[in-house]
């Protein structure tokens, strides 16, 4: 037991000695974090608007103003067919186009009711998402203005329509998905180039040679990193709560339970690469490419999985971070508890298991 | 101080094959308690196959060999307890200070805190090094690093210290104090088993074997082999031998 202390404080020297693996430790949660935050959070500007006024009434030429006069949006132009908003969208001039029915005031005067449509290009679905609210804010806020004895026309019929992204599911969970990604990283790529460190400077040569059994060298250099990402989960949950307001519905223990889960698969992951790559750009490299991106890309923290080819769902469904986001997302935005994650869970235990496993063969074999 | 009725290291028939590549053909030997085996040969001809092997970080194909009185293939714990192994690279670590290291290594061994410190402080004062125990490794010329991996791979006293090419890439005046440093253990009873192509430090060893693609093709004292070969000195022995395939 005093042998493996040692090596875990040894390794802890490594890490706390090392500047660039103390930035990535503490600095990228945050980093990330806050970036995401800001971008997430940040008000929309100079979004470039087309109308198409059918009407060209008193109403609608005053509802056009007060749109520009918000301050949020620039005017690309006028329209008077709708097929112009096609080819505007697809050079960019325009990301939304607003559109007045034929006698606008006329039907909101005599029938009480008008109608405006909105179609935006959804191609970047969050902003489109959030120029959508704006504009609907500023006209529900003119209308109401009108002091008129009116119901507001676009309760009864604001159309929007999303181009290219119809549906906007899968709606950005950052929280979660930054969760998965960030403890992937820190604890695969750390792992995996930590003992391929010691390969290429020859110590784990030395390690092996001494008394210390494989498996308690490969403990006492993950060890740190098991307690590391535990304070960086800790972290992003916090963060989430302050930068993004990301509550906690659900119990704080089953988070920590599976993040802790989340971070021994992903350390396996990492000493499975490690008994792969001969020196650490390779074990970085692989770390990147084989887990970074499928993890970003196919785990549905941003491109939603049900809008995934079948075979990139079938193969979305062996990325850990998956599962793991699904369970982050029970657990703290709607507060389930076990009952509803001991899928998810059990699948990960198992993928951890099998990798440990993996990782436990390869190491023997490289003896050899 | 050899004592050449005790075998620290017993090989008979040892092959160790890499698919159809045979990087060690039947080899037998017996290294005697105390004494400095040189263990020669060109690069790729089967030493660090060897070594490796006999520390207990590879099985072999086949043979049976005995470490410190113990079988390679089932009691590789107990032998690691009782040998110390220095790589080619003098492997420290490099943001671990002087002091850190030692202590290191020698906590692994399990040995005695208070006692790890004593031997410490006496380590540092016989190499000189006690002015900079506390700087990192990184930050020591290459010729202190190697005393150091040396003295490290030694300080817990093992039965037999293998030492793989320890001389690679230092001047002349060091390796000189370094093989003064190899036989002031060989007086502790610490048998040294050393891989080397530099062939004026086979003058130093009390007997070398001389492996040739694999096999070992002579195994003398050097003064015998240079009689035998009719050579002046250890170099045109090697020359010798290895162009005779």
């Amino acid at each position: 037991m005093k042998r493996f202390f040692g090596l875990v404080s040894k390794e802890f020297q490594h890490i706390f000695r090392d500047v660039r693996t103390l930035v990535i430790l503490f600095g990228l949660p945050v980093v990330m974090i806050v970036l995401f935050g800001y971008v997430v959070t940040n008000e929309i500007r100079d979004v470039k608007i087309v109308v198409w006024d059918r009407s060209g009434d008193q109403l609608s030429r005053e509802a056009v103003s007060k749109i520009l006069s918000s301050g949020y949006f620039i005017l690309a132009g006028y329209l008077d067919r709708e097929e112009e908003i096609e080819s505007l969208f697809r050079s960019g001039e325009a990301k939304v186009a607003v559109i007045f029915e034929h006698d606008f005031e006329k039907n909101l005067v005599r029938e009480k009711k008008a109608a405006i449509r909105l179609v935006t290009d959804a191609s970047d679905a969050n902003s489109a998402q959030l120029a959508l609210n704006y504009l609907q804010g500023v006209l529900t806020g003119f209308f109401m203005s009108l002091d008129q004895d009116v119901s507001l026309p676009w309760a009864v019929d604001i159309k929007t329509r999303m181009f290219y992204n119809e549906e906007m599911r899968g709606v950005y969970m950052f929280v979660p998905g930054l969760m998965a990604l960030i403890l992937m990283l820190i604890s695969s790529l750390m792992t995996s180039v930590t003992i391929t460190r010691e390969k290429e400077f020859g110590t784990m040569e030395l390690l092996l040679a001494s008394p210390l059994k494989p498996v308690e060298i490969i403990l006492g250099k993950v060890t740190p990193y098991v307690l590391l990402s535990l304070v960086n989960a800790a972290t992003i949950i916090l963060l989430g709560y302050l930068v993004f307001r990301v509550p906690v519905m659900g119990s704080i223990w089953i988070l920590m339970l599976e993040c802790l889960l989340y971070i021994t698969l992903a350390l396996s992951l990492g000493v499975l690469i490690s008994t792969h790559a001969s020196t650490q750009q390779i074990a970085m490299v692989f770390s990147m490419v084989g887990l970074l991106l499928p993890t970003i890309l196919l785990s549905g923290f941003i491109f939603p999985i049900d809008n995934m080819p079948k075979i990139l769902q079938w193969f979305s469904s062996i990325m850990p971070a998956r599962w793991f986001i699904v369970i982050v997302k029970n657990v703290m935005l709607k507060g389930t508890g076990m009952a509803f994650i001991w899928k998810e869970t059990l699948i990960l235990l198992g993928m951890t298991v099998f990798f440990i496993l993996a990782a436990l063969k390869r190491f023997n074999i490289r003896l050899e | 101080m050899i004592d050449s009725d005790t075998d620290v290291i017993r090989v008979r028939e040892l092959v160790k094959k890499f698919g159809s590549f045979v990087a060690n053909d039947r080899l037998s030997f017996r290294v005697h308690k105390g004494e400095i085996f040189g263990f020669l040969g060109a690069n790729g001809a089967g030493k660090t196959t060897t070594i490796r092997i006999l520390c207990g970080l590879s099985y072999p194909t086949s043979g049976e060999i005995e470490v410190a009185g113990h079988d390679v293939y089932t009691q590789r714990e107990r032998i690691k307890r009782k040998i110390g192994y220095m790589s080619q690279k003098f492997s420290l670590y490099e943001d671990l200070t002087v002091s850190e290291n030692i202590r290191l290594y020698a906590g692994i061994y399990g040995l005695d805190r208070r006692y790890i410190l004593q031997r410490e402080k006496q380590l540092l004062q016989q190499l000189g090094l006690q002015d900079i125990q506390n700087q990192f490794i990184r930050k020591i010329p290459l010729g202190w690093k190697q005393k150091l991996a040396f003295s490290v791979a030694v300080f817990h006293k093992p039965a037999i210290v293998f030492l793989d090419e320890p001389t690679g890439g230092v001047d002349p005046i060091t390796r000189r104090q370094f093989w003064e440093m190899i036989h002031e253990v060989t007086r502790e009873g610490i048998t040294v088993f050393v891989t080397t192509h530099y062939m004026d430090e086979a003058e130093y060893c009390d007997r070398v074997s001389i492996m040739v693609d694999g096999r070992i093709e002579a195994l003398e004292p050097p003064a015998v082999l240079k009689e035998r070969y009719n050579c002046g000195d250890m170099n045109e022995v090697f020359i010798k031998l290895a162009r005779k395939q």
